[in-house]
């Protein structure tokens, strides 16, 4: 039996990567239609980010933030709620960390950082809290109402960036540039490598993966949420209180996205500025599916979404080509793999990918 | 309009899966006018046997010859064109599409743009007047019963040109009068000249309706030939390659102890009207009590109610003494009562889950099981490697999800996980529906332990054979009602049947 597993999980990197290729062949069409060479954009994409020390530190930024959203994603897809709302949620988290990190009483960093961290998460939370009230009591469909809050997150937190939170500097010397002022030097994330953004937030995402693995599989709380998520009937059937874990899986789904924010304010940009989400919460969503909604299956995932983000953006001053044909070559991979997906949960689907595999090398 | 099939044989028809002889050198013929049978067990073959008649899969090796000819059948579509026609266990009906309009999904029309339904309800009327099936052409799916159902299942293979007609597991799913009613059709239906193939394993039906008999048993033909040669019980030792009785409940002494009592209970169902309508009911210790009726007369609702899985609007529940109406599932759980529900793949399980977390649904709080919130993985797998054993579930390893086991092994996972936690009373919904005679033996001589156990099963079914094999005594639910509580013992098909149409027998 253990072998079998083998051969599943063979078969489902099999398609997944297949999935890929065709994605990228696709994309390949358009490139040629923009006037680029495919095969050096992409051996630009894959390999530029890899050659040197800038790249490859570039790409852990990248990741760190990602890895984050998605596990907030992977807890509320398990537990059957489709949570479109990281954006919103990473933006109330940065709101909410600026808050404290800009207007608390200054301490030492080993309490400010931690407090910092906290107030992020429970923006996040409160934010991801709205849509699953709504979602369990009021059966709400969450796809609406975290899509929705997205866009009210993003009014709140630019106004206050334009307005009460704004750097008094800027409001001072007349620059007026949106964003808030700096966060004190103390309080950054430690930067790993000299010269390099790099920073602690990987790590902490990392730790964060271990421990939502052994929330999610090794408590009962995770046992329930997945159960709330895989069969609501029975699990009702099974004592557990369902409005409250589909509640739960929200807050959490949230708070995570809440922390990519203070990722974000406290190890990249040290202060609130526009568009800070940078389409985390998207990806995140992505990241999470590539890693199999796997809270470890998402560190990998997020590594080569970083990859995938930095690459993109060498390639398309490498080849010159217009941003949006990288956009969509992103939307391309996304679409493959869900699709992908399909094949590799469907029952039957493999018995008959096999059965043709079979037949194409004549052994059949 | 195809063809008359006069004869239809299969020669040396095998079917590989990976790892399965699906069928093995099959050989069968029906002819016009002939009821065949097809009895197996679960996984003996049936099913696959028919999809390859029915075009949905391809045999490895042998023929299938219709009038004598070869005939290559490569498509469901294809095998409509010759004439043959399916009723799927599961019916393919659109419930909020009329009857007309559900024949007229799979009827191809002659114009494109056009929908031509007077055509159809001409072709629906033809066919029931022909055939005696009564029906409304102008009826929602929804309105229908499932029996009703089941005769526009009929009717839209009949319009199609359907002279030979696959019914897999027909009777599943129908009440004991509907079921008598759906034979004597297949009767007349192969008189007028159609030859009809019945998959079942309910052995009294297969005697009562076909001509001829095939067993199947592990891909294999074990028996071919007439129906009258064989007994049911020889039938059913074919079948199952071994001697298989169901057991039968043994005069006990019930206590007079009431261990559950409901009490003039009213509570709403899923479309907020009066599912139970002042429903009072008693049960003892160590008894079984048998709730027979037609499926909709509230038997969910009631096992609901006593699992605080719904609302009780006015009355009580009371278990040993303390009223526990409308308390949470899991206080209900904590005062152990078990719940072996209707719905074996979403509400008995989590079919996602693996076998060994299916085993815990109701226990994964307690100690051993977990301790201060984390899960212990090493209690957890040798419990349920224990309960595997004791319960002899064929799983290939407690890793396995439940949904990729039989529907037999995953009644097996729920029996084993509620009989496990000693329940003081036992709510058994529809427990053998759709299981073969061998894991149905099992549920039974299961619930029979429990209750000399000194537990106290609440059973509901609608096979009135099985309430009165296991039941001390048999409760009559009309419209949300116990009209009657009969002992087992004195209890007669012919008044339990009636007793369920709701016609009281007033002369006593």
């Amino acid at each position: 039996m253990k072998k079998n597993r083998l051969h599943e999980q063979m078969y489902n990197l099999g398609m997944t990567t297949f999935s890929l290729v065709v994605a990228l062949m696709i994309g390949a069409v358009l490139f040629v239609i923009a006037g680029a060479n495919p095969i050096t954009a992409y051996w630009v994409m894959f390999t530029a980010p890899l050659q040197d020390i800038f790249g490859i530190t570039e790409m852990f930024v990248r990741a760190a933030p990602l890895l984050l959203v998605a596990l907030g994603i992977s807890i509320s897809f398990r537990s059957g709620i489709l949570n479109i709302g990281g954006e919103g949620q990473i933006l109330v988290g940065a709101i909410f960390g600026l808050f404290i990190a800009l207007y608390a009483p200054q301490m030492h960093w080993s309490v400010m950082v931690p407090l910092i961290f906290v107030a992020s998460f429970a923006g996040g939370a409160l934010w991801g809290g709205i849509a699953g009230w709504m979602r369990a009591y009021l059966n709400v469909n969450e796809i609406l109402s975290t899509v929705m809050l997205n866009y009210v997150a993003i009014q709140i937190y630019n106004f206050l960036i334009r307005g009460p939170m704004m750097d008094k500097q800027e409001i001072a010397y007349g620059t007026g540039a949106s964003q808030t002022a700096r966060i004190a030097r103390e309080y950054w994330l430690t930067k790993l490598i000299p010269g390099a953004r790099m920073h602690s937030g990987m790590i902490i995402a990392i730790i964060m993966a271990v421990i939502v693995f052994f929330f999610l599989w090794k408590t009962i709380y995770g046992y329930r949420m997945r159960a709330v998520g895989a069969e609501i009937k029975a699990s009702r059937y099974a004592g557990i209180n369902t409005k409250w874990y589909l509640l739960l899986a929200m807050l959490l789904a949230g708070g995570f996205a809440g922390m990519a924010g203070a990722v974000e304010i406290l190890g990249v940009h040290h202060r609130g500025l526009e568009s800070i989400s940078a389409g985390y919460g998207f990806s995140g969503i992505v990241v999470a599916l590539f890693g199999g909604l796997h809270p470890l299956g998402a560190i990998p995932a997020s590594v080569v979404f970083g990859l995938l983000i930095v690459g993109a953006d060498m390639m398309q001053r490498a080849v010159q080509v217009p941003a949006y044909v990288i956009l969509a070559i992103q939307g391309l991979i996304i679409l493959a793999i869900v699709s992908s997906n399909v094949f590799i949960t469907k029952k039957g689907m493999r018995a008959k990918v096999i059965n043709l595999l079979k037949k194409m090398t004549g052994r059949g | 309009m195809a063809k008359q099939i006069e004869r239809i044989e299969f020669k040396d028809i095998t079917k590989r899966f990976p790892g399965v002889l699906a069928c093995d050198k099959i050989n069968l013929q029906v002819n016009r006018g002939e009821i065949l049978a097809l009895l197996g067990e679960n996984g003996a073959g049936k099913t696959t046997l028919m999809n390859v008649l029915y075009g949905l899969y391809q045999p490895d090796e042998g023929e299938i010859l219709i009038n004598g000819e070869n005939i290559c059948i490569d498509t469901p579509q294809k095998a409509g064109e010759l004439g043959i026609g399916m009723v799927h266990q599961h019916f393919m009906l659109v419930p909020n599409l009329t009857v007309k309009e559900n024949v007229a999904l799979c009827m191809f029309n002659n114009s494109a743009i056009k929908l031509d339904l007077d055509l159809v309800t001409e072709t629906i009327k033809e066919i029931s007047a022909s055939h005696n099936i009564k029906i409304d052409p102008d009826a929602y799916i929804w309105e229908l019963s499932v029996g009703e159902q089941q005769r526009v299942e009929l009717i839209k293979a009949l319009s199609l040109g359907a002279n030979l007609l696959i019914l897999d597991e027909p009777t599943a799913v129908l009440t004991p009068q509907e079921t008598d009613k759906l034979i004597l059709l297949l009767q007349e239906m192969a008189a007028s000249g159609c030859s009809i193939i019945f998959i079942s394993h309910k052995l009294n039906e297969v005697k009562a309706v076909s001509h001829h008999v095939a067993v199947l048993r592990n891909g294999r033909m074990v028996y071919n030939g007439s129906t009258d040669d064989h007994t049911t019980d020889e039938l059913a030792t074919l079948m199952a390659g071994r001697d298989i009785a169901l057991p039968v409940a043994k005069e006990k002494m019930v206590s007079e102890e009431i261990i559950l009592n409901i009490q003039n209970v009213t509570a709403l169902g899923d479309r907020g009207t009066e599912a139970l309508d002042g429903l009072s009911l008693s049960l003892s210790k160590g008894e079984i009590l048998g709730i027979a009726g037609v499926s909709g007369n509230g038997q969910s609702e009631l096992a609901e109610i006593i699992n605080g899985l719904r609302k009780v609007q006015s009355g009580k529940v009371v278990l040993d003494g303390e009223d526990i109406t409308n308390r949470t599932p899991q206080q209900i759980i904590d005062r152990r009562i078990g719940y072996i529900p209707a719905d074996r793949l979403h509400e008995g399980t989590v079919a996602a889950f693996s076998v060994k977390e299916n085993m815990i649904l109701k226990d994964y709080a307690q100690a051993p099981l977990s301790r201060a919130t984390f899960l212990m993985d090493k209690t957890i797998s040798n419990y349920a490697e224990g309960l595997v054993a004791k319960f002899d579930i064929k799983t290939p390893d407690i890793d396995t999800t439940c949904a990729s086991l039989s529907g037999g092994n995953i009644q097996k996972v729920i029996v084993a996980r509620e009989i496990n936690r000693n329940p003081k009373v036992l709510v058994a919904v529809y427990p053998t529906r759709g299981l073969d005679m061998g894991a149905a033996e099992f549920v039974h001589s299961e619930l029979l332990a429990a209750r000399d156990n000194n537990e106290a099963v609440l059973l509901i079914s609608e096979e009135l054979e099985e309430l009165m094999n296991l039941s001390d005594r048999i409760a009559v639910i009309y419209e949300g009602k116990i009209l009657k509580v009969i002992p087992a013992k004195e209890a007669q098909k012919s008044e339990l049947g009636l007793l369920m149409a709701g016609v009281q027998n007033e002369k006593e």
